[in-house]
């Protein structure tokens, strides 16, 4: 008799778990070197927690009642219970708030596709420290956890969740057509984005082919130049922000793995300045992401900056073997 | 001296760039398309039944169009060329669709039997159409948009044939002339999107391999485009 579990979810056995094991503590030991202290929260919120910081439940996969009729959900990140938690367990103490996790959660997402519903994340949040000295300090702290699972060719990109929305409203681009480009842009839709920008009535040459060409430029900190070079000064003020953040970044010596990326965009609702997603060669998926969510605290009752990360752990294992295999190869 | 494209049994980990191309329609036109970025080509044109083939700059991976999104989502391919009509299809699947190459024009279509009145007849009187494709949710989500109700039956092989022996009273599919659909007594009623080959990215591969994957564009970029 075959019993199966549920869809996207999976048992792990003592191999696996084991190696599991070793990239878990060497990810914590980072967190606790750099004074990241970690939490738990329940695996379950009530939907209302998970809405209150992202409109669409943040992709929650589960949701059902409780004996008293509550909506409840499985979370699907830790940012949104620990920006509860922050506001809620130590409304009385004084910021900036450290704080780490190891920890499982789960999200409706297609399985078969080297994507599960039930995953875990090790990540940290900083709460209460501004951009961009906070972006560089949480920056840091990804490349040393990328350093200690052995990540040694991970790559950061490096970009700005409001960039292109304010470029579009510096070049007075109407909030419908503005929506519909920044729904092409979301969707990695390029050939339709090139179509939506064509269809902007009174925009010049130049305002055209910056909005063409900038979600393709990424690279080293000269894109930003370049940018500002086809599209003038509406690109420099709306890069401003991302050269404040690489300039931390340089000034503390972590903007090694950086690649500034001015067409990135993350897909949950919370983020509002600086965002990062984390590449590695081995793997076809991105192995990790975070950034900025400067307003997501107050939504919770307590106004505070904050910024962060989350490694996909089992993503990272994959990478990890794969590194390992490639190195031996070379040495033979 | 212009790079020779030869079959190759093993796709090195890393290493060259690697792209998947679609057998099947859009085959002949995509080798065209190589041609003009200097590739000689000869070497896939021929009978081979090889999947993989290499130059110095590129590994080509062979496969159905519709495979495509597949492999390079995965990043088991770097880029890969595919129909518009493939990624409407698939379009949960996070790749970077790039550029517009232009070749393979050709409409997704509701098709009827030519001067048959039965598809608004039976959404009329039974509150729904019985609709036959292989594309069952561009379909729907057609359906949907237009406030209507279908029932969307997929189907492998010929689409056609359904409408003639009543397992449904119309049809979605993508046509390029309109012959098949003439000479099955079929006529086009309503153009749901139009198609064309399109190149599409990894997204990590897109960030990793940036200047190789922007060159690969540049090259392909259609004229006057």
């Amino acid at each position: 008799m075959i019993h199966p579990t549920p869809p996207g979810t999976r048992d792990i056995l003592p191999d696996e778990m084991r190696e599991l094991r070793a990239l878990q503590s060497a990810l914590r030991s980072v967190f606790e070197e750099h004074r990241y202290g970690e939490v738990a929260t329940p695996t379950i919120e009530y939907a209302e927690v998970l809405r209150r910081g992202d409109e669409s439940y943040a992709n929650a996969a589960y949701r059902f009642f409780d004996e008293r009729g509550d909506l409840l959900a499985m979370r699907s990140d830790m940012t949104i219970p620990i920006a509860r938690l922050v506001a809620t367990r130590l409304q009385s103490e004084e910021p900036p708030f450290r704080l780490s996790y190891v920890a499982r959660a789960y999200r409706a997402v297609n399985p078969q596709r080297g994507q599960m519903r039930e995953f875990t994340q090790a990540g940290i949040e900083l709460i209460g420290a501004p951009a961009p000295d906070g972006t560089a300090e949480v920056v840091a702290v990804l490349c040393a956890a990328l350093d200690a699972a052995g990540l040694n060719r991970a790559i950061v990109g490096l970009g700005d969740a409001d960039l292109y929305r304010q470029l579009l409203a510096e070049f007075g681009v109407q909030e419908q057509a503005r929506e519909r480009i920044l729904t092409r842009l979301a969707e990695h839709d390029l050939v339709g984005l090139e179509l939506a920008v064509g269809e902007v009535e009174g925009l010049d040459a130049e305002a055209h082919a910056t909005l063409l060409a900038l979600p393709g430029m990424r690279g080293d900190a000269e894109v930003i130049d370049r940018a500002i070079e086809l599209g003038g000064p509406p690109v420099e003020r709306a890069t401003q922000r991302l050269r404040a953040t690489y300039e931390a970044l340089f000034a503390r010596g972590v903007s090694e793995r950086i690649r500034l990326d001015l067409g990135l965009l993350r897909d949950l609702g919370y983020y509002t300045g600086a965002i990062l997603e984390v590449y590695d060669p081995a793997l076809g998926h991105i192995v990790g992401g975070g950034g900025r969510y400067d307003r997501l605290l107050e939504r919770f009752g307590r106004d505070l900056p904050a910024a962060g990360f989350a490694l996909y752990l089992e993503r990272l294992h994959v990478a990890q073997a794969e590194e390992e295999r490639q190195m031996k190869e070379e040495r033979e | 001296m212009t790079p020779r494209v030869v079959e190759a049994t093993r796709v090195r980990e890393s290493g060259s760039l690697k792209l998947a191309l679609p057998r099947g329609a859009l085959w002949g036109e995509t080798l065209d398309a190589l041609d003009r970025t200097g590739l000689d080509t000869a070497g896939l044109r021929g009978s081979s039944r090889s999947l993989v083939f290499s130059t110095d700059a590129l590994t080509l991976v062979t496969m159905r169009p519709s495979d495509i999104p597949t492999y390079v989502e995965a990043g088991a391919a770097d880029v890969g060329i595919t129909g518009k009509d493939v990624l409407l299809e698939q379009s949960d699947r996070i790749v970077y669709e790039i550029l517009d190459l232009a070749y393979g024009a050709c409409r997704m279509v509701l098709a009827g039997r030519e001067g048959d009145p039965s598809l608004g007849e039976t959404e009329r009187r039974l509150g729904g159409m019985r609709i036959a494709t292989k594309y069952p949710r561009v379909a729907e989500r057609y359906f949907e948009e237009t406030g209507r109700q279908a029932e969307v039956i997929e189907v492998k092989g010929s689409v056609e044939l359904a409408p003639l022996v009543g397992l449904a009273d119309g049809i979605v599919d993508l046509v390029a002339t309109g012959r098949t659909l003439e000479e099955n007594g079929l006529e086009v009623r309503e153009e749901i999107a139009t198609s064309t080959a399109r190149l599409v990215a990894n997204r990590v591969s897109h960030k990793l391999r940036a200047d190789e994957v922007d060159d690969l564009v540049e090259r392909l970029r259609p004229e006057g485009g």
